[in-house]
């Protein structure tokens, strides 16, 4: 037996005396209040069904192949691949967080930085999960690996989304390490400790690592010099929405952080992040967000007045003559995600008012999702040849299902570590036991 | 990845990239591999000290 | 004469398609089928999902009666060189599944490397590279019927027109056995080019002055297919109609037609 923890051992009695001991109560954190284990267990299962029904999805996709997607010749790349981009580009908040909290020492944000890391750890394994499932022969996906192409911006997705998922699994792994069970076994207590004191080096890496993936995933597109819709210019090897994507990664990032830990505490009906520190990310996402946008107006005008029509194509001829793209689009992307939200986060009235600010971070998530879509989908949608046509898709079940499979895996993911993990530095003094 | 895969070549692409990426995994590595030796010793003096 | 880099002599194979003389008969796209082991449906209605190396499209001029005019433009693999062989495929494939080999020009295909990301397809903006979404299963007894030097693919790979590699490497050893240095314009020929009853596809080394292919791509009539792109294509396309040249690329409605580049 060790000298830890003997404390600790009787400290679950906090919950009791509350008279809200659960059955689990030892293995929640100190002074903090949880549901009771069947809540907790029903609300599991709901969202495990959901999981359920996704994992049948993606069983069909890996036994009977990608017949059961609709995509097609004209889309081989669709849903799946914006999904991989979305959350990849949502699940940025944890690297800029790590960047602020580690690099440039914005010490409050200790008290989100956890939940950026569990939000990001569940968005980096979704968008390989994802990938894996994406692959027309996934037995072969270590080929990406081995056989390596370096010129193609795919390979550094890979290589670099994989090596920041290390980075992200060893920010999390001292947070499972401060459970209150496993903190009394010496090794793990003390392994807690030193990766702690180690983050840095870790978050710098991750930081170096999430710029160039998140930049190669802006590359991906970018490079498709057949794809005038997609393709632009750029420095050397990396074409501008190589630096836009990290750039609109590292802004949007934290509002996706920032929309979860507001729907958190809306379901656990606690405070959980005290507003300042709220305020602080999203008055720097706020200013990301300036500076990105009027680089992207900066880089749409380039295109749409140089870029395609060196290529013989007119800004109308992408969003006219079909059933769906029209510029609507690019308005939402750019004026409702990106102006209308960024207004919003740099005013100090509007940071205060938490119905200006999670309305500003939900236009935000939509913003960059709505980018990452177009980038994706409206590239393969847009006809080239002269005598081709616009094509549109719609996923099947089995696409869908596939991509909500994460979700409920990440919801899950997030009770489980709610629950048992002290995610939330601050929500013992938000939440007076008594 | 390696070069002994024979699309390899020594080129300034090669090294670049792959240098890059052997650099990341070297920090993670080492890092971990410090983290956990070091708690294994840490782990093992507060043992004795128990005793 | 061919290019020689480092004493090896190196070709440049394209094609030279006369669109005034094609009919749109379709027997490029049966002979591709059956030459290259393509694998086909019981029910093709979806033709997003049907792999056509050999692809007729139907163009039309847009026109009312008695102005209306068509043109039928068979598309293969276009076997860009884009600059220095950075065709918009090759550059993206993250397993070095496809490859520009500057020896004869050809864009290659790598199935047993190929693990089915789809990236080329995006790249390609001709809509040449195919992914084999089923498996693919032949009628009872047709599998006998299969060319034994083409490898059938597997369910989950990208596949496309290969300028009939394998006839090239089958000519390269005639050529070797023979004593020869250079393999003779007949002896290598793709199977469209041979299938086409009209003989508006002519297929040669592009750089070799023997070679038909070489002066016919200087006709005043040449076009590629979206040339301003700067995919560098091989596969050069006739026509004696504006319209049709100028359906072969993107223009500004301000702009004049632009000549292909030699």
């Amino acid at each position: 037996m060790n000298g830890y923890g003997l404390a600790e051992q009787y400290s679950g009695i906090s919950n009791q005396r509350r008279g809200t001991k659960v059955m689990d109560s030892a293995l929640i954190p100190n002074g903090v209040r949880r549901c009771s284990l069947d809540k907790f267990l029903v609300a599991l299962a709901v969202v495990g069904a959901v999981l359920l029904w996704g994992v049948y999805a993606m069983l069909l996709c890996w036994f009977k192949g990608l017949n059961q997607t609709n995509m097609n010749d004209n889309y081989g790349f669709a849903l799946w691949i914006w999904a991989d981009l979305a959350v990849i580009a949502l699940g940025g908040g944890a690297f800029f967080t790590g960047f602020l909290k580690y690099i440039i020492a914005k010490d409050e944000l200790k008290n989100i930085i956890n939940y950026a890391v569990l939000i990001g750890f569940i968005c980096y394994s979704s968008a390989l999960l994802i990938l894996a499932i994406d692959i027309g022969q996934p037995l072969r996906g270590w080929f990406i690996f081995w056989h390596a192409n370096v010129h193609s911006m795919l390979t550094e997705v890979a290589f670099c989304l994989s090596c920041y998922f290390m980075v992200l699994t060893i920010e999390y792994i001292p947070l499972i390490l401060e459970n209150r069970q496993i903190d009394r076994v010496p090794f793990f207590h003390h392994l807690s400790h030193n990766m702690h004191s180690t983050m840095a080096v870790f978050a710098a890496t991750g930081a170096f690592l999430s710029f160039f993936h998140q930049g190669s995933l802006g590359g991906v597109a970018g490079v498709l010099f057949g794809r005038p819709f997609a393709y632009r210019e750029g420095l050397f090897i990396w074409p501008w929405t190589f630096f836009l994507f990290t750039w609109s990664a590292a802004a949007y990032g934290p509002c996706f952080t920032l929309m979860v830990t507001r729907i958190t505490e809306a379901i656990s009906g606690k405070k959980l992040v005290k507003d300042n520190v709220v305020e602080l990310l999203a008055k720097i996402s706020g200013w990301m967000m300036t500076t990105y946008i009027i680089a992207k107006i900066i880089d749409t005008f380039y295109w749409a007045n140089v870029t395609a029509p060196s290529k013989g194509f007119n800004l109308i001829d992408f969003y006219s003559n079909n059933g769906f793209y029209g510029i609507w689009i690019l308005v939402l992307e750019i004026v409702l995600g990106g102006i209308v939200p960024a207004a919003i986060l740099i005013t100090d009235k509007g940071r205060k008012s938490p119905i200006a600010r999670n309305t500003a971070f939900v236009l935000a998530v939509i913003g960059v999702s709505v980018n990452r879509w177009v980038m994706v989908l409206q590239v393969m949608a847009v006809p080239i040849m002269t005598f081709d046509t616009w094509a549109l898709y719609f996923p099947s079940w089995q696409e869908v299902a596939t991509t909500i499979l994460p979700v409920a895996y990440g919801i899950m993911l997030i009770m489980i570590s709610y629950r048992y993990l002290p995610i939330f530095p601050q929500e013992a003094e938000l939440n007076p036991a008594d | 990845m390696f070069p002994f895969n024979f699309e390899w070549i020594w080129d300034m692409s090669h090294v670049v990239f792959m240098g890059g990426l052997w650099y990341a995994l070297t920090i993670l590595g080492i890092g971990m591999t410090y983290c956990v030796v070091k708690s294994t010793i840490d782990a093992a003096k507060d043992d004795g000290g128990h005793h | 004469m061919k290019q020689e880099h480092g004493g090896v002599v190196t070709q440049k194979y394209g094609m030279v398609v006369d669109l005034d003389l094609c009919t749109g008969c379709g027997s490029c796209m049966v002979a591709c089928m059956a030459e290259n082991n393509v694998p086909f449906r019981e029910d093709e209605t979806d033709k997003l999902k049907s792999i056509t190396w050999m692809r007729v499209y139907k163009l039309t001029n847009g026109k009312h009666y008695p102005e209306t005019d068509i043109c039928y433009l068979p598309r293969p693999c276009q076997h860009c060189e884009g600059s220095h062989g950075h065709s918009p495929c090759v550059s993206v494939c993250p397993a070095t599944a496809t490859d520009y080999d500057n020896q004869t020009g050809i864009v290659s295909q790598i199935y047993t490397r190929c693990f089915g990301c789809r990236y080329c397809m995006g790249a390609c903006p001709y809509h040449a590279r195919y992914f084999n979404w089923y498996d693919p299963i032949w009628p009872e007894g047709m599998e006998r019927y299969l060319n034994p030097n083409v490898s059938p693919r597997m369910r989950g790979v990208v596949e496309k027109c290969s300028f009939c590699f394998h006839r090239y490497q089958a000519a390269k050893d005639k050529a070797h056995l023979d004593g020869q240095k250079e393999i003779d314009e007949d002896a290598y020929q793709t199977a469209c080019t041979q299938a086409c009853p009209a003989g508006a596809i002519t297929f040669g080394d592009l750089d070799n002055p023997n070679h038909a292919v070489h002066e016919l791509k200087k006709q005043p009539d040449t076009f590629r297919l979206l040339e301003k792109l700067g995919t560098n294509t091989k596969v050069y396309y006739v026509s004696s109609r504006e319209w049709v040249r100028r359906a072969g690329d993107n223009y500004l409605k301000t702009e004049g037609l632009k000549k292909a580049v030699l």
